[in-house]
């Protein structure tokens, strides 16, 4: 049978009579105060200064609630309900603060819409991940460190685990109520009491995990969350009485924040930037790859501190890839956050937005080719920005060298194994890392040299509480989750 | 050609699971959801491969295929009714002129285990009594034992057998036992001159999956950048909800895109689809579910 060869005109036409109708989530059961104060001591207390800042859904523009700002007054109080709660809750028993755990893990399962749909409508991001990764995530992190709270003398054998004392704990916007638990859970476990500033632009789901811990009766002052922008978060860096900080973030802060606590003596781990590389070789499975680089970059809007931002393929398979992720970006539903068919949400403040506008332009600039699926985004003033793919980079291209926190994908191309972990650790950043092949023998041959804290071979972003997360290099130090994180939070 | 050289890439099962976990969570309502139903509904090959098929039965099927639309008026056809050879000239003497397709299973089906001469003599038959599409199964153990020459040839020559019928080549996934193997199959069968490739035959478990049919449909998709030419694809056997039918139409939307969206490309093998298909129509019409009892059973 003639059959003939028409390479041009073997595009996928994914535009179709067939649309999907919107499938919004209801929003009816949420209730968001229209006002938030700080939680401190076990009771809800204004801002001293009287000082209160919006926060907006970023998909709408429009504010969803007034938040207390934080002044080093309010950060006193907060430090000194901890420290008066500290004798207590470090003493009691490992078996009891483990109950208090696995209570406000319960709740959180219990409450879990509510949650997701607040995680969607205060950051932006897809309901199909709030309610997939991040809550039922957030839960297990309590789970899996409430088991600890009893066991610490087996966590760490023939050692005296004792807390720290009070920690100060500072988490991002990108996951606000899983990175709260990652900080609180530990910290919680091990007899520490806690002062948390959550992010500007995405207080709520914490304020509503302060609201469940008052509900649950929580001994006061062992969890205390004052919010605000970056001058509060200073203001618990630099306190006095505080004795560990964990700071998850961008490098520059966690390089003033390292400056700033200098001979302090306090304890700090640091879960800063990345720029992961994400290394596919012609071996693969190709289709499967395809899909986890799409999951490693746009997830989550490419708000993802480990997020592949960088693809490295193997030069014999670069254009089919290439071909295939177009073609794979193009079925992407961008929209409405609340919708359980949306895959890219909206990008989570005007500022971020800008940021990432900036690097797109800068990386066609630099000689790159841009693509970014048809179609249009959503009317409104929200804060839209399409996946994008940039081809024809260098490794001394910005859009290669800098973390852009957004969904552009920088594609480079290489040649033998020793290239591709050259570039892949070319980089001043060490998070995390993706090997994607079919041979056991690559896998161990990459993993074993690629210099990353995490590093995921034929699958990508995956997570679980017993599994150390963290950096190399300018990716931060210390570990959350697992045994290296609980020993964060304990002096022997 | 030489089948061998076939170069088709490896699948890795928990990657596939998990792209298929995704596409299930899509949420179709509403009017997306009634155009779904209806494209359903002209893509099902009504289905009876049953040892006592009679006459009778076969008409009692294809006045169904010509009546299903009678009840909710703008109701698309079924694409073709397909039953055994020795059933294919009733099937065709009903049938005519309306537009319905008739596909015959052929080549000692569902088995395959005869001579190819045999085989051959079949599909003949089944041409010569009306089919105007020839559903064939590849033989499974040849393939398995690493005689991909002779599965390669032996579809070829069912494909010249049967002139100017359609050929779907029935790989039975059931039986190849790894989605490499799917994947292997479905490249061998494209390659070899399938018109579309086909899951199952019905008659082994598990039939179509859908891990299975997004293989294929990739299988189908790379062919289709490689040569141009676009393959058909129909998952059969085990598909009998709305739910799962529309689950298979969403994975055809985003891995193949509105080409594919048609009776001409995309297939379901199955019987007790299309009642459900219409019960789903009526309650987005009404908002009611009635009672089965309202839908004929044939």
């Amino acid at each position: 049978m003639a059959k003939k060869k028409n390479k041009e005109k073997t595009r996928i036409h994914f535009d179709t009579d067939w649309k999907y109708d919107p499938a919004p989530e209801s929003v009816e059961h949420i209730k968001v105060n229209k006002q938030y104060e700080h939680y401190i001591g076990g009771s809800w207390k204004s801002p001293n200064e009287g000082k209160y800042f919006n926060t907006v859904n970023p998909a709408s523009g429009k504010r969803l609630a007034r938040i207390a700002s934080g002044s080093t007054s309010d950060i006193d109080d907060a430090v000194a309900a901890a420290r008066k709660a500290f004798g207590p809750w470090s003493a009691l028993p490992g078996k009891e603060r483990g109950k208090w755990l696995f209570k406000l893990a319960r709740q959180i399962q219990e409450r879990a819409r509510e949650f997701a749909v607040i995680e969607s409508l205060d950051g932006g991001k897809p309901i199909r991940e709030s309610k997939a990764v991040d809550i039922p995530l957030a839960a297990a992190h309590f789970f899996y460190h409430a088991g600890w709270a009893d066991k610490l003398t087996y966590a760490f054998p023939g050692r005296n685990p004792e807390p720290l004392g009070v920690a100060g704990q500072i988490i991002p916007w990108n996951f606000p109520l899983l990175m709260a638990a990652w900080k609180l859970a530990p910290a919680l476990a091990t007899g520490n009491t806690v002062v948390l500033k959550p992010a500007e632009t995405t207080p709520l789901t914490a304020l509503k995990l302060a609201e469940l811990i008052d509900d649950l009766g929580f001994p006061p002052g062992v969890i205390n969350i004052v919010t605000g922008a970056g001058d509060t978060g200073a203001a618990l860096v630099q306190h006095p009485d505080i004795d560990k900080i964990a700071f998850t973030g961008s490098t520059d802060v966690g390089k003033e924040i390292q400056k700033s606590i200098a001979g302090t003596g306090k304890k700090l781990t640091l879960e800063l930037g990345g720029k992961a590389a994400n290394i596919i070789l012609e071996d693969a499975a190709i289709d499967q790859a395809v899909e986890g680089i799409i999951n490693g970059i746009y997830f989550n809007q490419g708000h993802v501190c480990c997020a592949g931002s960088r693809l490295l393929v193997q030069e014999s398979i670069e254009s089919k890839v290439i071909k295939k992720l177009k073609d794979r970006m193009s079925t992407l539903v961008i929209g409405d956050p609340l919708d359980k068919n949306t895959d890219i949400g909206a990008i989570n403040s005007r500022a971020q937005l800008k940021t990432i506008q900036k690097y797109i332009e800068l990386g066609a600039k630099e000689g790159g080719e841009i693509f970014q699926c048809e179609g249009s985004l959503p009317d409104g003033k929200g804060f839209w920005c399409k996946p994008t793919l940039f081809t024809g980079l260098a490794q001394s291209s910005t859009l290669v060298k800098e973390e852009i926190f957004g969904p552009v994908l920088a594609v480079q191309s290489f040649r033998t194994l020793e290239e591709a972990l050259t570039k892949a650790n070319n980089t001043p950043y060490g998070l995390s890392a993706g090997v994607w092949t079919d041979k056991g023998a690559k896998i161990f041959k990459m993993t074993t040299k690629l210099k990353a804290g995490i590093i995921w071979a034929n699958t990508y972003n995956k997570f679980d509480p017993a599994s150390p997360f963290g950096g190399y290099k300018e990716s931060g130090f210390g570990r959350e989750g697992g045994l290296h994180g609980l020993s964060a939070y304990v002096t022997f | 050609m030489n089948p061998e050289k076939i170069e088709s890439p490896t699948i890795d099962q928990v990657g596939v699971e998990e792209r298929v976990a995704k596409l299930k969570s899509r949420s179709i309502k509403k009017d997306s959801k009634v155009h779904a139903l209806k494209m359903a509904m002209s893509m099902i090959d009504l289905t009876t491969l049953s040892g006592d098929d009679t006459p009778g039965k076969v008409r009692q099927l294809c006045y169904k295929a010509l009546h299903v639309h009678d009840a909710y008026p703008g109701l698309p056809t079924v694409a073709a009714v397909c039953v055994y050879p020795s059933m294919v000239k009733v099937a065709a003497r009903h049938l005519e002129g309306s537009g319905i397709q008739v596909a015959s299973v052929a080549t000692s089906f569902p088995s395959g285990q005869s001579n190819l001469s045999l085989k051959l003599e079949e599909t003949r038959y089944a041409v010569e009594e009306g089919a105007s599409e020839i559903d064939m199964v590849i033989s499974r153990g040849r393939f398995l034992a690493g005689d991909v020459q002779y599965v390669f040839d032996e579809i070829a020559t069912v494909k010249e057998a049967c002139g100017k019928a359609h050929l779907k080549v029935i790989l039975e996934t059931g039986e190849l036992s790894t989605l490499d193997n799917v994947r292997r199959a479905s490249d061998l069968a494209m390659h070899a001159g399938a018109d579309f490739i086909k899951t199952s035959t019905g008659k082994i478990a598990p039939a179509a999956t859908l891990p299975v049919t997004l293989v294929m449909l990739e299988a189908i998709r790379d062919y289709y950048y490689e040569t141009g030419v676009k393959i058909g694809m129909k998952p059969a056997g085990g598909i009998r909800d709305s739910k799962t039918a529309l689950q298979y139409l969403v994975t055809l939307r985003e891995t193949l895109g509105n080409d594919w969206l048609s009776p001409d490309l995309f297939r379901f093998g199955a019987s007790s689809l299309a009642n459900d298909l219409l019960m789903q129509l009526e309650k987005q019409r009404t908002g009611r579910y009635q009672s089965a009892d309202y839908f004929s059973l044939d």
